[in-house]
C-alpha cells in the first residue's frame, strides 16, 4: 500500500453566525489520502465539502485539529515555512465566474501560476505552455487573447482548470471541477485528470455531487452529511452495498440516462438539510432518516468498521 | 386536435460582428404540446438559453430575431410590441433563469418580490397577493413559507432560491414555463426534488420547455427531446426513441460519453475537438470537424432536417450509419 500523503486528525471548523452562535461546518473529521489515489468527497450542498477541502490545503484554518503532509504537520507553519508546500497543493474551484479575473485575458490567467513559480524560461515558452493547456482542456487556441466574459459558462470552467493544472502540483483539491461542464468536455477533463495522475503521480481529493462521475474517477469515497463523514470506504464497496441510509438516498437520487427506468419519486429524500447552526443532537441524520430510533436521537454514532468500510450509523441497512 | 402550447418554426437569431455576424440560433423548429415537458439539450454555447430568450422576447441588442415564427397558443409573439410582450411575460409566459442570483433582487425579501410580481399582473389586494405568495411557496415545497418569505436571497440555499424562482414563475399560472437549467447548480437530492416538482406541474397542465445539459435529467423528465448543436437542432424525437435509437452522430456521441462513465478503469468516451467558436462555424455541416462520418457531402452543404419516423427528425446526411 502506498504512503499516506495527507492526513487530517479531528478537524473541526466553525464560522460565527451572529448573536454568539456558530455554523458547525465541519465537525471532528479524520481522514487519510494516500499518494497517487483519488479520494472522493460527496454529499449534499452545504454539508461541508468545500470547507474541508480548503482546510486540507490550508486555504482555511481549522478551528481544531491537525493536518500532516508527508508526515509534517503543516497546520502551525508560518507563511514562509509553508511556501514550499503551497505549490504542492492546488485547487480547482467550484465557481468559474468567481475564480476568473474579468480584466485578465485567457493567456494571462493561465500564465499566472507559470510565472509565480517560474516554470517557463521566457515569454514564448509561457505562450506555448498556455496553448498546450488550453488544448488539453478543450479551449480553442484562437481564444488566447479573449476575456472571460466572452465565454459561456462551460468554457470559463475549462480555463479555470487549465490554470490549476499549470503549476504541476502533487495534490489537487478538485472542488466540483466538472459539475458545470457538458458531458463530452467533462469526460475529456476526467480523462486528462486521470492521465496526469498516472504520469505524474498526482493525488486528488475530488469533491462532487455527481455520483456517476465519482464512481468512475475515485478509488475511495467519503460520504458527508452535515459536517461529518457518515460512510467511507472503497468506492465500489460503498456503491454496490451502501450501508448508511443516507448513502442509499444519495445513490438513488442520481438521474440515470435511461428513460425506461424512471424514478417515480418514491425513494426521494424529502425535506431540507437541518441547519448547521443548530445540528440535531444524536445522529445528525436522524431528522430525515426513516430508520431513526430513540438511540439515534440521543447518541451520535461513531464511524465503525462494518462490512469492509466505515459507517456511522446505529442501524446500518 | 389539441392545440400546441408553443410552436417555434425556423427561428433564427443573429448578432452582427466585424466578420459579417453569427447566428447563435439558426433555423430552429420545435413544438411543445399541451401538458408536455420538452427537453432542449446540448453542449455549452449551443444556443439553448438564446432560444429561450427569443421566446421570451428578451434578446439584447445588438442581437435580433431575424427569421422564423414563434406561436404561443397560436398567438404570434414576434408580432407583439414591447408593451404587449411585457404583459405576457410573467403571465402566460414565464421563465426560470439559469442563475437565480442574478434574477432576484438582493435587497428585497423574496416573499415581497413574488408579491410584486403578482401585483404587476393581477388586480388583487396586497393581502391577496401575500396569500397567493405563501400558497405558491408551499406548492413548490418551501417549508416554513411564512418565515422564508421574509428572507433575503443570500440567506437561502441554492435549492430554496431556485424554488422561489419557480414559485414566482408559477404564481400567474403560465401556459408555458421555460426552465433554463434549473437544477444545474443543485446537488442530486435537491435536483431530484425539483424534477419531481416539474412533473407535478406538468400533471397540473403546465407545458414546460426544459433546458439542460444533463442527459440523465432529460431521460428522467422529458416526454420529447431536442438535441441542439451550434445553433441548430441536430436531432429531435420522443425521449425513449431518441435514447434507444439515436441516429445523429452527435446524439450518439453524447450518449456514448454518458454511458462510458459506467465502465470503470476505461478511458471515457468523448467527442473529439470542441464546440466551434461563435462566428467561425465550419462550412457545410457544423458538426463535420468532430464527426467520424464526415465526408465531401457534409463539407459541401449543411444537411436539412429530415423526418425519419413520425416525430423523429434529424439533420445529418449519414443518419444512422456507423463509422468504418
Ligand atoms: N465563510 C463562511 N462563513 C459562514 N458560514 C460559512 C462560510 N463558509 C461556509 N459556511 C457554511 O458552512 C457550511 C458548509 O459549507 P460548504 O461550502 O463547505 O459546503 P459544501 O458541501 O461545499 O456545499 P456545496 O455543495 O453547496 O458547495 C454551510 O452551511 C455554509 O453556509
Ligand atoms: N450577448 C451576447 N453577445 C454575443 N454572443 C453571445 C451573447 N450571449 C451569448 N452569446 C453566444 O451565443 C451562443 C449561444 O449562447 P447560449 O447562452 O444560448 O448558450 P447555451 O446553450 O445556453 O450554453 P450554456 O449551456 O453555457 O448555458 C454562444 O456561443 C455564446 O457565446
Ligand atoms: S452530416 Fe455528415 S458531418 Fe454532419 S453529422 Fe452527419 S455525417 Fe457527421
Ligand atoms: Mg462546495
Ligand atoms: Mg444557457
Amino acid at each position: 500500500m502506498s504512503e499516506i500523503l495527507l492526513e487530517a486528525r479531528h478537524l473541526t471548523r466553525e464560522f460565527p453566525a451572529g448573536k454568539g452562535r456558530m455554523v458547525h461546518a465541519v465537525t471532528d473529521v479524520s481522514l487519510q489520502i494516500r499518494e497517487g489515489e483519488t479520494l472522493a468527497l460527496v454529499g449534499e450542498s452545504g454539508c461541508g465539502k468545500s470547507t474541508l477541502g480548503r482546510m486540507l490545503i490550508r486555504l482555511l484554518e481549522p478551528t481544531e485539529g491537525e493536518i500532516l503532509f508527508r508526515g509534517t504537520e503543516i497546520t502551525g507553519l508560518s507563511a514562509r515555512e509553508f511556501r514550499p508546500f503551497r505549490r504542492q497543493m492546488q485547487m480547482i474551484f467550484q465557481d468559474p465566474y468567481a475564480s476568473l479575473d474579468p480584466r485578465m485575458s485567457v493567456r494571462s490567467i493561465i500564465a499566472e501560476p507559470l510565472k509565480t513559480w517560474n516554470l517557463c524560461r521566457d515569454r514564448e515558452a509561457v505562450t506555448e505552455r498556455v496553448l498546450e493547456l488550453m488544448e488539453a482542456t478543450g479551449v480553442s487556441g484562437e481564444m488566447l487573447h479573449r476575456y472571460p466574459h466572452q465565454f459561456s459558462g462551460g468554457q470559463r470552467q475549462r480555463i479555470g482548470i487549465a490554470r490549476a493544472i499549470a503549476a504541476e502540483p502533487s495534490l489537487i483539491v478538485c472542488d466540483e471541477p466538472v459539475s458545470a461542464l457538458d458531458v463530452s468536455v467533462q469526460n475529456q477533463i476526467l480523462n486528462l485528470l486521470k492521465k496526469l495522475q498516472k504520469t505524474r503521480n498526482l493525488t486528488y481529493l475530488f469533491i462532487s455531487h455527481d455520483l456517476s462521475v465519482v464512481r468512475h474517477i475515485s478509488d475511495r469515497t467519503a460520504v458527508m452529511f452535515l459536517g461529518k463523514i457518515c460512510e467511507t470506504g472503497d468506492t465500489e464497496t460503498v456503491y454496490t452495498r451502501p450501508r448508511h441510509p443516507y448513502t442509499r438516498f444519495l445513490l438513488n437520487a442520481v438521474p440515470r440516462p435511461d428513460p425506461r427506468r424512471r424514478e417515480t419519486g418514491g425513494e426521494l429524500l424529502a425535506g431540507e438539510l437541518p441547519s448547521p447552526v443548530n445540528p440535531p443532537p444524536g445522529c445528525r441524520f436522524h431528522t430525515r432518516c426513516p430508520f431513526a430510533t430513540e438511540e439515534c436521537r440521543r447518541t451520535d454514532p461513531p464511524l465503525r468498521e462494518t462490512d469492509g468500510r466505515l459507517v456511522a450509523c446505529h442501524h446500518p441497512v | 386536435m389539441e392545440q400546441n402550447t408553443l410552436e417555434i418554426s425556423h427561428l433564427t437569431v443573429s448578432f452582427p460582428t466585424d466578420r459579417g455576424g453569427f447566428r447563435p440560433v439558426n433555423d430552429v423548429s420545435l413544438t411543445v404540446r399541451k401538458g408536455q415537458i420538452v427537453g432542449l439539450v446540448g453542449e455549452s454555447g449551443c444556443g439553448k438559453s438564446m432560444t429561450a430568450r427569443a421566446v421570451m422576447g428578451l434578446i439584447r441588442s445588438p442581437g435580433k430575431v431575424t427569421g422564423g415564427q414563434i406561436l404561443l397558443e397560436g398567438k404570434d409573439l414576434l408580432a407583439l410590441n414591447g408593451k404587449e410582450m411585457r404583459s405576457l411575460r410573467g403571465n402566460e409566459l414565464a421563465m426560470v433563469f439559469q442563475d437565480p442570483m442574478t434574477s432576484l433582487n438582493p435587497v428585497v425579501p423574496v416573499g415581497k418580490q413574488v408579491e410584486e410580481a403578482i401585483l404587476l399582473h393581477r388586480r388583487v389586494s396586497r393581502e391577496e397577493a401575500r396569500k397567493r405568495t405563501l400558497e405558491a411557496f408551499r406548492n413548490v415545497g418551501i417549508s416554513e413559507a411564512e418565515k422564508r418569505s421574509r428572507s433575503y436571497p443570500h440567506e437561502l440555499s441554492g435549492g430554496l432560491r431556485q424554488r422561489v424562482m419557480i414559485a414566482m414563475a408559477m404564481v400567474c399560472c403560465p401556459r408555458l414555463l421555460i426552465a433554463d437549467e434549473p437544477t444545474t447548480a443543485l446537488d442530486v437530492i435537491m435536483e431530484a426534488q425539483i424534477l419531481q416538482l416539474m412533473r407535478q406541474m406538468r400533471d397540473r397542465g403546465t407545458s414546460i420547455l426544459f433546458i439542460s445539459h444533463n442527459l440523465g435529467v432529460i431521460a428522467q423528465l422529458c416526454d420529447y427531446t431536442c438535441v441542439m448543436y451550434a445553433g441548430r437542432i441536430a436531432e429531435q424525437g420522443d425521449t425513449r426513441e431518441l435514447f434507444e435509437r439515436p441516429v445523429h452522430p452527435y446524439t450518439r456521441g453524447l450518449l456514448g460519453a454518458v454511458s462510458s462513465l459506467d465502465r470503470k478503469g476505461e478511458e471515457l468516451e468523448t467527442i473529439r475537438g470542441s464546440v466551434p467558436a461563435p462566428g467561425s462555424l465550419p462550412a457545410g455541416c457544423p458538426f463535420g470537424p468532430r464527426c467520424g462520418l464526415c465526408d465531401e457531402t457534409c463539407r459541401g452543404a449543411c444537411p436539412e432536417p429530415r423526418e425519419i419516423s413520425p416525430g423523429h427528425i434529424v439533420r445529418c446526411f449519414h443518419a444512422g450509419e456507423v463509422p468504418v
